[in-house]
């Protein structure tokens, strides 16, 4: 167990210069692409904000089953067949047909080529599933048809997401799917978080329509309050323009009424639909609804065919700046709601590295002195061990990029307590085989290779309970267990290369001493 | 050579109220959980008016309807830590709180950490909190009966058990918060126990398979023994590492680093009067490790 060859050596020379290199690398910034990985700073250490965000997929769901009555109803009258009390209830779709029809209801539903009910071959399963409950039948979303709705609400939410962060301009921000249903979104470096939520916290769903008093509407009417909450209008369903039409949308100052409105351009399809409802609904008031609630509702005095236009309602500056964002980058599917939000301001973040620092430096210097006390130059081996394992563990976590969190530097301090234990069982080992054996050579080796079960065991148990944790854990708990774990992997290593050679070059050349250690 | 055996029995006993106890303190009194756990609003406030204050901070938060609210001083004098249910789960709740404390305080003071976590997320939390700490439990039970043989295993295991029980006692007695990082020290202290277990029924085989004619009484006295200086060197060691980040690595971490102290202590003591007395309880001899070799072979 002692001996070393040459070749060896300089590996582990080598090996280990390296990673004090890298793990230095962090204190100078290289501006070049020759090395350029560095530990990431974690939300709590440089300040940011994390919102868990979950998308509300219930109106979609409203909304795709409303859309499929007309579909099925439709369909089947081209294939004469005649559907009756088609209705919703609690996300079924429920109807009856005559009893001659049932079958053939039943074989299109689950026919695997059937366009009405797409068929997922990989899931063994349709989009939809029916069920014959005598005298109706129950159609519902399968599973998998779920599953498919809410990821594709998702992969769009998570684009609008995007561009309304991206809009916002805070620098490297993260935004992530989790599950089928949740979006991720850290804002490094973001302290207040308030903008950003209010702007992601509205659906943007923007409509324009016009104010009936015509109860009979063929499109049918509803009741809508104005943004103020006092007043209410009512107004048809029939949406003339919505904000899919809107090619691009600017805050602006109205220099002839001094007020800051919004002003937006329309595609084509928009802009004709606009003209053709502003040249046909002269004297009417055009309402101009967002997610639910009436903004303005002016009257229109002329034809607008230019294809743009302008929002009035009493805006500030900062009001209009972020209605224009909204409409620019979208309408989300489905609203959002933030379920989770974590901000650290950078300050505190700062505090916190310096607490941490402060915690590594004394508990080190402890652990030091502690072992220089107790073993004399078996401790000053274990101490420059634990100095270079220290280095090598930053190196790792340099390589690969990791996050270093506050319970992350927790590991850190943690391992190098733990690190010393493997030397500390060696070294107790040998002192026991010197009790009985006098050639020191031979105790050393005897010393290495009876504690090795026991320091196998002891680190694979560590190592157990930090795989949980990166699994289980979120967020800083992570950034604990990946230091804890990759802090085994480089004791281990320092352990029984760096430290035992420098304990097989000391032995060797003090053979013939007593009482060695 | 300490005589650690002659106590076998008065610490089996003093464990076993412990855990009484503590099971007793977990079922009535409970835990307190955080808000990560529990759900609500937490806010880290730092104030540069000494007008500001926990109980003028607690009239404030108390007139804003948030249900519970709590108001604690946060390490030293001029920073808050407020917490409340927010049981309605507002929306905007920081903005109007904002607003609400403007009005008293001007600005004079800052945010530094808000943490908000709703009713589903904490409830998640939760669970994969107790699927983290179970399966830790599995996993350390499987490689420890794949390492040694069932009595060292039912030893190791009690012993965790002990260790966690008692830790969440003393966290329940003192009502100290239960947040995500008192899971990651409690899966921490799961590893160390074991670690430390380990390291003495590793000797004790060892020393089985060398004295045929030494009861398991005096064998598991000799062994522990024989790895004192290596326990009471790596507790130290660790306990230092801890004690500084307790002292020194600031307010977020001192519940970690408490839960991680007491773990240890409980962990070492457990190794030697649990995981060894159940050995001595079933009996364990020669044979046992003998069988077990002989098997070995035959395989």
């Amino acid at each position: 167990m002692l001996y070393f060859s040459k070749l060896r050596i300089v590996f582990i020379t080598l090996f280990s210069v390296l990673f004090i290199l890298i793990a230095s690398s962090n204190l100078f910034k290289f501006d070049d692409n020759f090395f350029d990985k560095k530990i990431n700073l974690g939300l709590d250490l440089q300040g940011g904000s994390y919102l868990l965000l979950e998308i509300d997929n219930e109106p979609v769901i409203e909304q795709k089953l409303q859309n499929l009555t007309t579909t099925i109803r439709n369909y089947f009258k081209e294939k004469n067949i005649k559907i009756n009390n088609i209705k919703i209830d609690n996300q079924n779709i429920f109807f009856n047909v005559s009893d001659n029809d049932k079958q053939s209801v039943l074989d299109i539903f689950q026919d695997e080529n059937s366009d009405l009910n797409p068929y997922y071959p990989r899931f063994k399963s349709h989009q939809l599933e029916i069920e014959d409950i005598g005298l109706n039948f129950k159609v519902n979303f399968s599973r998998q048809g779920l599953i498919k709705l809410k990821t594709s609400s998702q992969d769009q939410a998570i684009e609008i997401v995007r561009r309304r962060v991206d809009e916002v301009g805070t620098n490297e921000p993260n935004i992530l799917k989790r599950g089928n249903n949740r979006i991720l979104v850290e804002l490094p470096g973001l302290d207040d978080p308030m903008r950003i939520k209010s702007l992601l916290g509205k659906t943007a769903n923007l409509t324009f329509r016009f104010v009936t008093n015509d109860e009979n509407d063929r499109f049918g009417v509803e009741k809508l309050k104005f943004e103020n909450e006092l007043e209410e209008a009512t107004v048809s369903k029939r949406i003339i323009i919505s904000g899919e039409n809107l090619l691009d949308a600017q805050p602006k100052m109205d220099t002839q009424t001094n007020q800051t409105i919004v002003s937006f351009t329309l595609d084509r399809v928009g802009a004709k639909r606009f003209g053709k409802a502003t040249s046909t609904g002269i004297g009417k008031q055009l309402a101009i609804v967002l997610d639910g609630k009436i903004i303005s509702a002016p009257v229109v005095r002329d034809t607008i065919a230019s294809g743009s236009g302008q929002i009035s309602g009493g805006f500030t500056f900062q009001t209009a700046t972020d209605l224009a964002l909204l409409l620019r980058s979208g309408a989300l599917p489905a609203p959002l709601e933030i379920i989770e939000e974590r901000t650290v301001g950078p300050d505190l973040g700062q505090d916190s590295i310096n607490a941490g620092m402060i915690a590594l430096a004394i508990g080190f210097m402890l652990v030091i002195i502690f072992m220089f006390v107790k073993y004399k130059i078996f401790g000053l081996i274990t101490n420059v061990t634990l100095i270079v394992n220290l280095f090598i563990l930053l190196g790792v976590l340099t390589l690969f990029e990791a996050t270093l969190t506050l319970p992350g530097i927790a590991g850190i301090i943690l391992t190098v307590g733990m690190a010393v234990d493997a030397n500390v069982l060696i070294f107790e080992r040998i002192k026991e085989e010197l009790k009985d054996e006098t050639n020191n050579i031979l105790a050393f080796d005897g010393g290495y290779t009876k504690s090795r079960t026991a320091i196998l065991d002891a680190n694979i148990t560590t190592l157990l309970a930090a795989i949980i944790l990166f699994f289980m854990g979120s967020g800083p708990v992570k950034g604990f267990a990946v230091t804890l774990g990759v802090g085994i992997f480089t004791t281990l290593f320092s352990v029984y290369f760096i430290a035992r050679l420098f304990t097989s070059i000391y032995v060797s050349r003090n053979k013939n001493k007593e009482k060695l250690i | 050579m300490i005589a650690f055996n002659k106590y076998y029995n008065h610490f089996n006993l003093l464990s076993s109220v412990l855990i009484v106890v503590s099971l007793l303190l977990l079922i009535f009194k409970g835990l307190n959980f955080g808000i990560d756990f529990k759900g609500g609003t937490l806010i880290e406030l730092r104030a540069s008016d000494s007008k500001i204050n926990v109980s003028s901070l607690r009239d404030r938060f108390n007139q804003m309807d948030l249900g519970d609210v709590s108001v604690k001083k946060f390490g030293n004098d001029t920073d808050f830590l407020v917490k409340f249910e927010n049981k309605d789960n507002k929306k905007n709740i920081i903005e109007e709180i904002k607003a609400n404390l403007d009005k008293s305080f001007g600005n004079n003071y800052d945010f530094r950490r808000v943490e908000n976590v709703g009713p589903k997320v904490s409830a998640e939390l939760l669970k994969s909190g107790v699927i983290a700490i179970s399966l830790s439990l599995a996993l350390m039970l499987i490689y420890i009966w794949i390492r040694f043989e069932w009595q060292f295993s039912l030893g190791a295991i009690l012993a965790l058990f002990h260790d966690v029980i008692v830790t969440l006692g003393v966290f329940s007695l003192f009502s100290l918060e239960i947040n995500l990082s008192i899971i990651a020290a409690v899966l921490t202290i799961v590893g160390y126990s074991m670690n430390d277990t380990v390291v003495i029924f590793d000797r004790v085989r060892e020393n089985l398979r060398k004295y045929s004619d030494v009861k398991i009484f005096e064998l598991t006295n000799i062994s522990i023994n024989e790895t004192l200086s290596r326990t009471i060197i790596t507790s130290a060691t660790t306990l230092l590492a801890l004690l500084a980040i307790y002292f020194f690595g600031g307010e977020i971490l001192k519940g970690f680093s408490l839960a991680m102290i007491l773990g240890v202590i409980f962990g070492t003591y457990s190794s030697i009067y649990i995981a060894n007395t159940v050995l001595v309880r079933l009996r364990v001899s020669q044979k046992t490790v003998l069988r077990e070799d002989d098997q070995n072979k035959l395989n």
